[in-house]
This record gives structure tokens, sequence and C-alpha cells, in this order.
């Protein structure tokens, strides 16, 4: 039986990673993740978990420290944000290229300059092309969701693949929430054993992890590792579906909420999708016909299936929390209009950055944005495709 | 010899084939000196061989006993570190033959 818990963000995943108990946590703090690791500290010291808790000097080693316990053969995870997951920058590419499934906690934060502690998607958003499954969460009940099935998914042998699990700075990874939290043995079962491939501590088996690759080979083994993240949506969707039927909380790649009949649909990821659903209630009481579809994996993007719901909307606003200076729109907006490039009946399409270092986003702000879809569907036309919310002009 | 596709390939860029370095033979990177042993100055103290990047000293039994030219680079480090006044390898000029080279 499920038990009903009041944890914060960090404490959620600590738990979940207490359930786990994976062999070796290697981690440095940072604000604001720093009590993921700390908890996981306290239940190494109180004998809560038997897996090796290792503290290294910085976030470059902590992820070359997963590589390399990862590599030996053991069920690996971390847990970082920001400036800490930029710090890892060399190390993420290594992890994916080796196709470790090492799973990270990644509370979402700004990158500095100016220095800010507040929650944005900067440090996850940048990391994008690292090779890692990114999964991003609304609250805590997903994030403890997410950080369980982040294993499975990275550990299936046809992916075999990194996976970080994010959860907004502050907003969630501080905000205490009633969480179910499950059986420490249902979850265990649902984890499974862990069985690696090639482990280096297999000494009968002779091996080089890692060996140069020149013009030869490097390009075959980047198309091979390519493969694992692309054979990922199919494990995605069963573990999400098993864990519905385990749980009560089914999974997949986005949520839609109240998009059936809907004409114009806001696109927000992690926790402003919670605020925004009230805006959305709010505005079907008076009747507006407006839709939110929140994205919960982004690598592998399930292109798709998001143009699928989106391609009969007449206005779709995609709402970023980070920017990409010089490029045609952020992150989301540019893999959300190029999937619905093959479609000859497809919405308008404008792009909002908000909440950068952790500028709050409201209902009003929902609603203004919604009323500018309303208009664009009205008329047809798109005066500016990008714009920002809360941001003094 | 035949390169495997990226299917063939085995997971995570590991090469199950251990020590198969020995099919490398690093001696085509030579270009224009080669070291040459000379037996009755070498007092075997052995400090070319623990400072050769590519184990090209060949030791038979206890005993340095020449070049393993398949792999010597040409560097010239055994020569450099050889300790007798009169060293036992010296760099000497080589001519290189470009055609017996490209097929190996
Ligand atoms: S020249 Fe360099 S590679 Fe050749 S035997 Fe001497 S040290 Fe080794
Ligand atoms: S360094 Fe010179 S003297 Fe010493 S073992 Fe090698 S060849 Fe002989």
């Amino acid at each position: 039986m499920s038990t009903l818990k009041t944890l914060n963000g960090n404490q959620s995943v600590a738990e979940a990673a207490r359930q786990i108990d994976p062999d070796v946590v290697a981690a440095y703090p940072i604000t604001p993740s720093t009590s993921i690791v700390e908890t996981i500290a306290k239940f190494k010291a109180d004998g809560l978990i038997t897996g090796e808790f290792v503290c290294p000097e910085s976030e470059h080693s902590a992820m070359s420290l997963c590589i390399g316990a990862a590599s030996g053969g053991g069920r690996v995870m971390t847990a970082t944000g920001s400036q800490g997951l930029a710090l890892m920058w060399e190390m993420l590419y290594i992890a994916a290229g080796l196709r470790l499934p090492i799973v990270a906690g990644i509370v979402n934060r700004s990158l500095s300059a100016p220095i800010n502690i507040h929650g944005d998607h900067s440090d996850t958003m940048g990391a994008r092309d690292s090779g890692w499954i990114q999964i991003y969460s609304e609250n805590c009940q997903e994030a403890y969701d997410n950080f369980i099935q982040a294993f499975r998914i990275a550990e299936h042998l046809d992916v075999r693949t990194p996976a970080l699990v994010g959860l907004d700075g502050f907003i969630i990874s501080h905000s205490l929430e009633g969480i179910q939290v499950e059986d420490d043995e249902k979850i265990k079962k649902f984890a499974g054993e862990y069985k690696p491939v090639y482990p280096m501590l297999d000494t009968d088996q002779k091996k080089t992890v890692g060996p140069i690759d020149f013009t030869d080979y490097y390009f075959e083994h980047k198309r091979n590792q390519i493969e694992g993240i692309e054979n990922a949506p199919k494990v995605i969707e069963e573990v999400g579906k098993e864990f519905g039927k385990e749980f009560g909380r089914e999974y997949g790649f986005f949520e839609e909420y109240r998009t059936d009949d809907a004409e114009v649909c806001i696109v927000v990821m992690s926790s402003a999708a919670g605020t925004c659903k009230d805006a959305v209630d709010e505005l079907r009481n008076q009747g507006k016909k407006v839709g939110l579809l929140k994205p919960r994996v982004f690598r592998p993007f399930p292109h798709r299936k998001i143009a699928e719901v989106l391609k009969r909307m007449k206005a779709v606003a995609v709402l970023d929390r980070s920017s990409s200076p010089g490029a045609f729109g952020a992150p989301l907006f540019t893999e959300i209009r190029s999937a619905l490039y093959d479609y000859p009946e497809r919405p308008k399409i404008v792009n909002y950055v908000y909440g950068l270092g952790g500028r709050d986003i409201k209902g009003e702000h929902f609603k203004e944005v919604a009323s500018k879809l309303e208009r664009i569907a009205k008329t047809g036309k798109v005066e500016e495709i990008y714009g920002y919310i809360n941001l003094r002009e | 010899m035949k390169k495997e596709t990226w299917k063939e390939l085995t997971l995570g860029t590991i090469n199950l084939n251990a020590g198969n370095s020995v099919q490398n033979l690093t001696g085509t990177w030579r270009s224009g000196k080669k070291p040459q042993f000379i037996e009755d100055k070498c007092i075997q103290c052995f400090f070319c061989w623990l400072y050769c990047p590519h184990h090209a000293i060949e030791v038979q039994g206890e005993e340095v006993k020449g070049i393993k030219y398949d792999y010597c680079t040409g560097c010239g480090m055994c020569s450099e570190v050889c300790p007798p006044k009169e060293k036992a390898i010296v760099m000497v000029k080589e001519e290189i033959k470009l055609a017996e080279r490209s097929s190996k």
C-alpha cells in the first residue's frame, strides 16, 4: 500500500533513490539540488541504503565518477543543476557516448551571469544535444514517479542511454506537497535488477572502454549512439503504462489538458503547467476553447505525437523557460514549429520566453497569452512571432 | 580489413578485441630516421626499454637485443636516454620506400 507523505521535490527524488538504492551515488552539492544529496547522505549514515555514497571535489568529478562506476558495472545516479550541470558538460557527452545508463536528478536553475539561484530551464536546455534522455516534472509526485521510471528507461537494453529528470528549482524542489510514496518492495521490484553490459569489473572478459576513434570509426559509433535514444520512445511508453498499472498514475510523452475541442493551445512544461491548468479552467468557464499541452519528454522529442495534437488548433503559443540567443525561437518552440512543418493544415504559432531566473508566471499571464491566441485565431495574422512574458519593457 | 557498419559495433564503443594494438604497425609513421642498436656498446641498463613509447625495444631472455621496426616510430627517445658515452643506440638516416609502406 502506498503512503501519503509530505515531501518537497528534492526529498521526493531522494526517497525514490532510497527505494531503488543504486550501487553508487556520486554528487556535489549546489543550490537548489543540495538537499537531494544531503538526504541521500543521511540515508547512508542511517544505514538505510547499501550503495556507495561518494562526495568528489566538483560536478565534473562527480560525473566522471559516475562514468567510472557505471563502466565498472554499477547502477549509478547523481543530482545537480545549473552551474553544476554546466561543469559536467564534457562528461555528459562521454556518459552518453559510452551508453552508460546513469540517472541524474536535475533541479532546473538559471545559468550565470548574472548570478541567480532560481529556477529556469537554461541548464538542461543547454545540454539538449548531449545525448541524454530528458524528462520534466510538473510537481513533486511527478519528480518521484519520473525518477523511478528513468532507471527502467535508461537501462533498457535497446536504449542504454543516460537519463535526466528535471524539476523546477525552488518552485518544486523546495515546495512541500502530499505525495504518494509506494512500498519499498514494490519499487524495488519495478526497478528490477540491473544487468550491466560488458562491465569492466568482469576481468575474465578482456576489453577496452572508450578507445580512440578517428575518421574511420567515430561516425559509426555516433550513429550507433543515436539509435539508443531513438529506441527510447517505445520503452518510455511501455514503462509509463506499466507504472500506471502498478501504481495508478500512467505516464506518456506529454499531458493534454482540455485539448479535445480546443481551438487554441498553450504549450508549457514543468511547474508552470500547473498554474496554466487553473487559468485554462477559468477561461473554459468563460466559454473559451483553450487547451494546454504539457510536454514531459523533451529528449527524445515526441515530434509526431505532439504535431498530431496541435495540427488541428487554430493558434498555438509555445512557452519556453529558457532562451536560445540568436536562434529563431527558444528550444521547445523550434522543435514544435519544425514538427508541424510537414502538415499541410497547421496552426499559427508563436513563442514566448517566460520565467528566466525564477521570474513568476501567474494565471493572468496565461490569460493574456490565451487572448493573444484568440486574436491570432480570429484574424489569421501573427504580428509578433517571438515575445516575452512578465518582462519590464 | 573490413570495417564494421554502425549496426555491427559493440555497445558503448567497447572494444572486445583487447590488445589489438599489435595490428597497428606504428613503424609506418617513421619519417627519415631510425634507431640503430650497437650490441657491444650496450650496458643492459634497460633505459631504452623503459622510455620507448611504443614498446619497440626487442628483448630476448633478459637482454636488450635490438629494435622492433614494425612498431618503432623513430622518435629518438631511446637514443637520447642511452647512458654510455658512446651510445648503444644511434639515430641513422633511413630511406623511405613509399610503395612498400603503403602496401602495409
Ligand atoms: S626511436 Fe622511439 S619508438 Fe623507436 S625504439 Fe627508439 S624510443 Fe622506441
Ligand atoms: S639504453 Fe642503451 S645501454 Fe641501456 S639497454 Fe638500451 S641500448 Fe643498452
